[in-house]
C-alpha cells in the first residue's frame, strides 16, 4: 500500500513495517508500513475504529503487534523508550488535583522515578525553558485541572517534550478543542517538529484543520493504511483501494472533501462522516 | 487557665499517650489521605476500614494487640480486592463491595464473642470507636514503625503514584510498573487506616483519612503544601479533640467523658464546612490568583 521510501535514510526516526494486530479474533490492523522523518509533521488520518489509537499504542510498547516490527530512532523498539514522548486521548484533569502546570511539566523529567526527588536548579531551568517553549508562562502556576482545554494540551505537550524525545506522539488532541484552539495547537507543533528537528505523529479524525502543517499523511481505513503527502495519498484511486469500494475526493474551499461514490447520488460529506456504502 | 486545661491534664500518663499516638496517626492519615482523595479511593479506604475492624476484632478475641489486627486485617483485605477484580472497574467495585460484606460479618461475630466470653465488655466501643486513652504505652513502639514504613512507601513512589493519579496512559507508555505502584500504595493506604482505626476506631478512622486531605486540596495548588497543611489540621483535630474530650469528663454531673473520636470527627467536620463558607473561599480564590500573576512578573 504504502509509497516506496529509501530503506536505511538517517533521517527515519519511526520505522513501521508491516505491522498487524488482531485483538479477539478481529483485525484491527493489516500490514502497515510507513515511516517518519526528522523535522517532519505527520498526520495519521482515520475515522473511528480505524484503528489509530492501537497503531499509536503498538508503537509506545503498550499493545504486540502478531506480526511485523517498529524501529525507533534505527534500533528496534524497546519498553520505557524514552525516545518517545506520548500525550494520550482524553487526559482527564481534575480541578480537586493540587498539580500546577509547572509540576506536571516537571514530571516529564522524573515522574517515572521512585524515591525522593531533589530540587535542583537545572531541573527548574528546564521546565521554566519548556514552558516558554509551549508558551505556557502566563499559567504556569495555575492548577492544570482549571485550565482550558487548549492550555491543557500545550501543557501536556510541555510534559511530553521535556525529556528531549526524538518522536512525538499525540492522540487526536484536537477532539475536545475549538477551532481556534486547535489551530494553535497546530501551529505550535509544526514550529516544534522544525525547530527541535523532531518527528511529530498526531491522529485525528478530520485532516482539514492538518492541511497546512503536514508533510506526510497516514490514512488509516479498515486497519490498512497510505502514506505519502498528501496530494500522493488523497485521491481517488488510493482510498479507493483502501476502502475496498468507490470514493471520490472533493476540493471545497481548500477544504477537502472524502465521499462515498458514485458522485451524483452521495451528498458530500467530510472525511470524518465517511461510512461504507 | 482552668477553664480549658482541667487539673491533672498534663500530668495525666494516658494523656501523654493519646498526644503522641494521636499526633503520629494524625501525620500518617494525612500524608496518605492527600493521595487517597487525588486518586478518588475514598471508598477503597472506607472498605479497608471494615476489613480493619474484622482483624482488629479477631486480634482481641484472641488476646492480641488490636492494633496488630487492624493493620494484618487491612492488608489481608487490600490484597485480596486487588486479586479478585483488578481487571475491570466494575469487576474492583464488587470485589470490594464482596470482601466488606464478609468481613463485617466476621466483625459481628468476633465482637459478640468476645462480649460474651470474655469480661471485655467495651470491645465493641473499642474497635468500633476507638480507644486513644486506653492505648498501653508499648503500643507506641509498633505505632512508630508501622508509621516509619507507611510513609517510607510513600516517599519511594510519590512520583510514579502522582505521574499515575495523572494519567495511567502517559506513566505505562513512561514504564511505570502500575501493578507494583498500586500494590504499595494499597499497603500504605491498609497501614495508615489500621493506625488511624486505633485512635478514632475503625469505623470513623475515614474521616481522619479523608478529612484534613479534603480541606488541604483547597487551600494549596502545590502538593508539597497540600500534606503539610493536612498534617496540621489533622494534629491540630486531634490533639483538640482529646483535649476537649478529657475536659468532658467535668461536663456533667455523672462524670461520663464524651469520645475522643466524637470530637475529633466534629472538629474535621466543621472545619471542613469552613472552607464553604463564602469569606474563606473568596481569600483562598484571592491567593491562588496572585500566587499565579506574582510568578508572572
Amino acid at each position: 500500500m504504502g509509497q516506496t521510501r529509501p530503506v536505511a535514510d538517517p533521517c527515519e526516526i519511526l520505522d513501521v513495517e508491516g505491522v498487524c494486530v488482531t485483538l479477539s479474533g478481529r483485525q484491527i490492523l493489516d500490514n502497515v508500513t510507513f515511516g517518519v522523518r526528522a523535522g517532519e509533521f505527520t498526520g495519521l488520518i482515520g475515522s473511528n475504529g480505524a484503528g489509530k489509537t492501537t497503531l499509536l499504542r503498538v508503537i509506545l510498547g503498550l499493545q504486540r503487534p502478531s506480526a511485523g516490527t517498529i524501529s525507533v530512532a534505527g534500533a528496534p523498539r524497546t519498553r520505557r523508550n524514552q525516545s518517545i514522548g506520548y500525550v494520550p486521548q482524553k487526559v482527564v484533569l481534575d480541578p480537586d488535583m493540587p498539580l500546577r502546570a509547572r509540576d506536571l511539566v516537571g514530571l516529564g523529567i522524573d515522574g517515572h522515578r521512585f524515591g525522593l526527588p531533589v530540587p535542583s536548579k537545572k531541573r527548574r531551568e528546564a521546565v521554566d525553558e519548556m514552558l516558554h517553549a509551549v508558551d505556557a508562562e502566563r499559567f504556569a502556576d495555575s492548577r492544570v485541572g482549571n485550565l482550558s482545554g487548549g492550555e491543557q494540551q500545550r501543557v501536556l505537550i510541555a510534559h511530553a517534550l521535556i525529556g528531549r524525545p526524538r518522536l512525538l506522539l499525540l492522540d487526536e488532541p484536537l477532539a475536545n478543542l475549538d477551532l481556534k484552539s486547535g489551530q494553535e495547537v497546530v501551529s505550535l507543533l509544526d514550529r516544534i517538529a522544525d525547530e527541535q528537528q523532531i518527528a511529530i505523529l498526531l491522529s485525528a479524525h478530520e485532516m482539514n484543520p492538518l492541511l497546512p502543517s503536514m508533510d506526510r499523511i497516514v490514512y488509516l481505513a479498515g486497519g490498512r493504511a497510505a502514506s505519502g503527502t498528501t496530494d500522493e495519498v488523497v485521491r481517488d484511486e488510493v482510498l479507493s483501494a483502501l476502502y475496498g469500494h468507490e470514493v471520490h475526493v472533493h476540493t471545497l474551499h481548500g477544504r477537502i472533501l472524502v465521499v462515498a461514490g458514485p458522485t451524483e447520488e452521495a451528498a458530500l460529506t467530510p472525511d470524518s462522516t465517511l461510512r461504507a456504502i | 487557665m482552668h477553664f480549658v486545661f482541667e487539673p491533672g491534664f498534663f500530668s495525666s500518663h494516658p494523656v501523654h499517650v493519646a498526644f503522641i499516638v494521636g499526633s503520629i496517626v494524625a501525620v500518617v492519615s494525612a500524608v496518605v489521605g492527600v493521595f487517597t482523595v487525588m486518586r478518588g479511593q475514598s471508598f477503597a479506604g472506607h472498605s479497608l476500614a471494615d476489613v480493619s475492624t474484622a482483624g482488629g476484632s479477631g486480634a482481641l478475641l484472641i488476646g492480641l494487640n488490636p492494633l496488630l489486627g487492624f493493620v494484618a486485617g487491612g492488608v489481608a483485605g487490600a490484597g485480596a480486592m486487588e486479586m479478585i477484580g483488578v481487571r475491570r472497574a466494575r469487576g474492583r467495585d464488587l470485589a470490594t463491595g464482596i470482601v466488606l460484606g464478609a468481613s463485617i460479618g466476621l466483625a459481628a461475630l468476633f465482637l459478640y464473642l468476645g462480649t460474651t466470653r470474655s469480661s471485655t465488655t467495651g470491645a465493641s466501643q473499642q474497635i468500633l470507636f476507638g480507644s486513644i486513652f486506653s492505648t498501653d504505652s508499648s503500643t507506641v513502639p509498633i505505632v512508630v514503625v508501622f508509621s516509619v514504613v507507611c510513609l517510607g512507601i510513600i516517599a519511594f513512589v510519590r512520583r510514579p503514584l502522582l505521574l499515575s493519579s495523572v494519567s495511567t496512559d502517559i506513566a505505562a507508555a513512561r514504564g511505570v510498573p502500575l501493578r507494583l505502584v498500586g500494590l504499595l500504595y494499597m499497603l500504605a493506604l491498609a497501614l495508615a487506616v489500621g493506625l488511624s482505626s486505633l485512635a478514632i476506631g475503625a469505623i470513623l478512622s475515614t474521616a481522619l483519612l479523608i478529612g484534613p486531605a479534603a480541606i488541604a486540596l483547597r487551600l494549596t495548588n502545590r502538593i508539597g503544601w497540600a500534606m503539610v497543611a493536612a498534617c496540621v489540621i489533622g494534629v491540630v483535630a486531634t490533639l483538640l479533640g482529646v483535649l476537649l474530650a478529657y475536659d468532658s469528663y467535668d461536663w456533667n454531673s455523672r462524670h461520663a467523658a464524651w469520645p475522643v473520636s466524637f470530637f475529633i470527627v466534629v472538629i474535621i467536620f466543621l472545619l471542613y464546612l469552613s472552607t464553604e463558607l463564602p469569606l474563606v473561599r473568596t481569600v483562598v480564590a484571592r491567593r491562588r490568583e496572585e500566587g499565579a500573576c506574582l510568578q508572572d512578573s
